[in-house]
């Protein structure tokens, strides 16, 4: 089986996985309004990270100016979560989870080397001296979801023990006035499966995850039991009507015999996507299961948006909470499901993790807890 | 090293490529044969002979970036005779390029001063030329795309390995799609079949 071994969350509310867990519990959220400048030519909600915080822990990494801003933020997770695995054996692989990664270095050089994802990616594993190649992961806003379903494939298949996964993006005028340009940004902080949700918020973010190896299911720990990925085959930039992808995915990821206490949905808060969540979530029979979405305190942060969704999620199990959906006032989604607008204490020991995205696709995974 | 060579020998048991397509300089491969030459191999016009070549009538083509035409127009070619059924999640697409999607990025960066336009915007993220082959051919299955320093042909081949054991997959279009900054391009599919 798979595991969960470590992981990290930098976000605007925390460089820690547990401090950004407190913040959530807590109703705390990383969204504000930002003053028109560098990233748009309008006011704009969003949550950015704030790098003075971070000044000091920049300062410490050797060389730290040889590295854009993107790839301090991925060495400076990644120090958090490498302690006691073998970067060094052929037997650890590394993923790394991107939508646009350093695109603000072609602003004034169409051609910088930088732009280049596997420049990135190997920067970043050569600092750590990883052994094996990395595996750049450019799948849209599943990209870090995905990174769970591949990376537990590969250790399921024998070709590694441990996998790495790392996912980052940070926001830039192109990101901004791309969403901008497909009016999809609210005016208003999220309103994930609200009734009068009218966008979404776009957020910053870096997480990394240890995957491992495990042969003793008697220990405490977070299984990744499953995951799947899917298409909608229906259209590139807007979701499926009848969530057809979605629901194919949940039903190649989740076996007859296992138990969902909890769905932490993409929810993005646009009008489509959410309707889009609810057919599938509702067509494959988990009406009333309690579902939860996150982006009203993290916002849509892309690449590494499955992956700090998922560490979230996984601190949930293991402190038994379904977190409440930030933003959500009165649910108004096309088909039944039983959005949670608090934070429920209850047992949460199958939980499933959904994401969909550009070019119409979609990824599931299953988290199981064991032990206590 | 012992593992690592046991998970190599089992990983070509399952996996066959049954074809493969090439495009590149202006020329279509199958199998290493030639297809089809175009008049001159430059991106814009060579992709359009190709089209007309294939007799193609499928609208959604013209809003298509040139890494989404080339790509389309080669799973078309690799696909071609192969009888694969449509609405279906038994075949996979796995692709990889270099240079993502910077072909249209750039594109798009020129645009953002005047008014930032959508329709280029979404072929931002190379993966949408997946999209495209999935909604051309209703593939409502398995799909990644990878970025790679180089064309790593045997990396594609073991995760598409991983699938085939893993999963229901029947077949898995794997290969490389590439559009670089320049406009120089490059697609290498391969039909990989599931024989489980």
């Amino acid at each position: 089986m798979v595991r969960v071994a470590a992981h990290n969350i930098i976000s605007p509310l925390g460089c820690t996985s547990q401090e950004n867990f407190d913040k959530v519990v807590a109703g705390q959220s990383g969204i504000a309004l930002r003053k028109k400048g560098e990233l748009s030519d309008t006011d704009f909600q969003a949550a950015l990270l704030n790098m003075e915080v971070l000044k000091d822990k920049i300062s410490g990494i050797a060389n730290a100016e040889a590295y854009t801003k993107l790839e301090q933020l991925c060495i400076l997770s990644l120090n958090e979560v490498l302690d006691g695995v073998d970067v060094k054996s052929e037997r650890t692989g590394f993923i790394f989870s991107t939508t646009k990664g350093n695109i603000t270095e072609i602003t004034n050089n169409p051609h910088a080397v930088d732009a280049l994802l596997a420049t990135t990616a190997n920067k970043i594993a050569n600092y750590f001296g990883f052994k094996s190649s990395p595996q750049v992961i450019s799948n849209a806003c599943i990209s870090g979801l995905a990174a769970f379903v591949i990376g537990r494939r590969y250790i399921d298949a024998g070709k590694y023990d441990n996998v790495i996964i790392l996912g980052a993006d940070i926001l830039s005028k192109f990101i901004v006035s791309g969403f901008q340009s497909f009016q999809s940004l609210s005016p208003e902080p999220c309103k994930p499966f609200d009734a009068n949700r009218d966008g979404l918020t776009l957020g910053e973010g870096v997480a990394s995850v240890v995957l491992s190896k495990a042969d003793n299911t008697n220990k405490a720990c977070v299984e990744v039991v499953s995951g799947a990925i899917s298409n909608d085959a229906n259209h590139i930039s807007g979701p499926s009507r009848t969530g057809e992808g979605l629901y194919r995915a949940i039903t190649r990821t989740v076996g007859a015999n296992e138990e969902v206490d909890c769905i932490c949905a993409h929810g993005t808060a646009t009008p489509y996507n959410d309707d889009m969540e609810s057919h599938a979530i509702s067509r494959a029979g988990y009406e009333t299961i309690p579902v939860s979405g996150l982006k009203g305190y993290f916002g849509h942060t892309l690449g590494a948006a499955g992956v700090i969704e998922s560490i979230i999620s996984i601190l949930a199990m293991q402190n038994n909470v379904v977190i409440g959906t930030k933003g959500t006032v009165e649910q108004g989604v096309v088909a039944p499901v039983n959005v949670t607008k608090e934070n429920i204490q209850k047992p949460v020991n199958g939980l499933l993790k959904l994401m969909s995205g550009f070019g119409g696709c979609n990824a599931a995974v299953y988290f199981k807890k064991h032990g206590e | 090293m012992v593992a690592m060579l046991l998970f190599i020998l089992k990983s070509m048991e399952n996996n066959q490529i049954i074809k493969e397509v090439s495009i590149e300089h202006g020329k279509v491969l199958i199998n290493q044969s030639e297809f089809f030459t175009g008049e001159t191999s430059d991106l814009g016009p060579f992709l359009k002979s190709l089209y007309k070549q294939l007799n193609l009538k499928y609208n959604k083509y013209f809003k298509m970036d040139h890494l989404s035409k080339l790509g389309f127009l080669a799973s078309e070619v690799l696909l071609l005779n192969e009888g694969i059924a449509n609405e279906t999640d038994e075949v996979a697409i796995i692709l990889a390029n270099a240079s993502s999607s910077l072909h249209t990025d750039v594109k798009y960066q020129e645009s953002i001063a005047d008014i930032p336009s959508p329709s280029v915007f979404v072929y931002t993220l190379p993966n949408i030329v997946i999209g495209e082959i999935s909604i051309r051919n209703k593939f409502y299955g398995e799909h990644m795309f990878f970025v790679q320093p180089s064309y790593n042909k045997e990396e594609l081949l073991d995760y598409t390995t991983c699938l085939f054991n893993s999963t229901p997959c029947k077949y898995a279009i794997v290969g490389w799609v590439e559009v670089n900054r320049n406009g120089d391009y490059s697609a290498k599919l391969m039909l990989c079949q599931n024989k489980k």
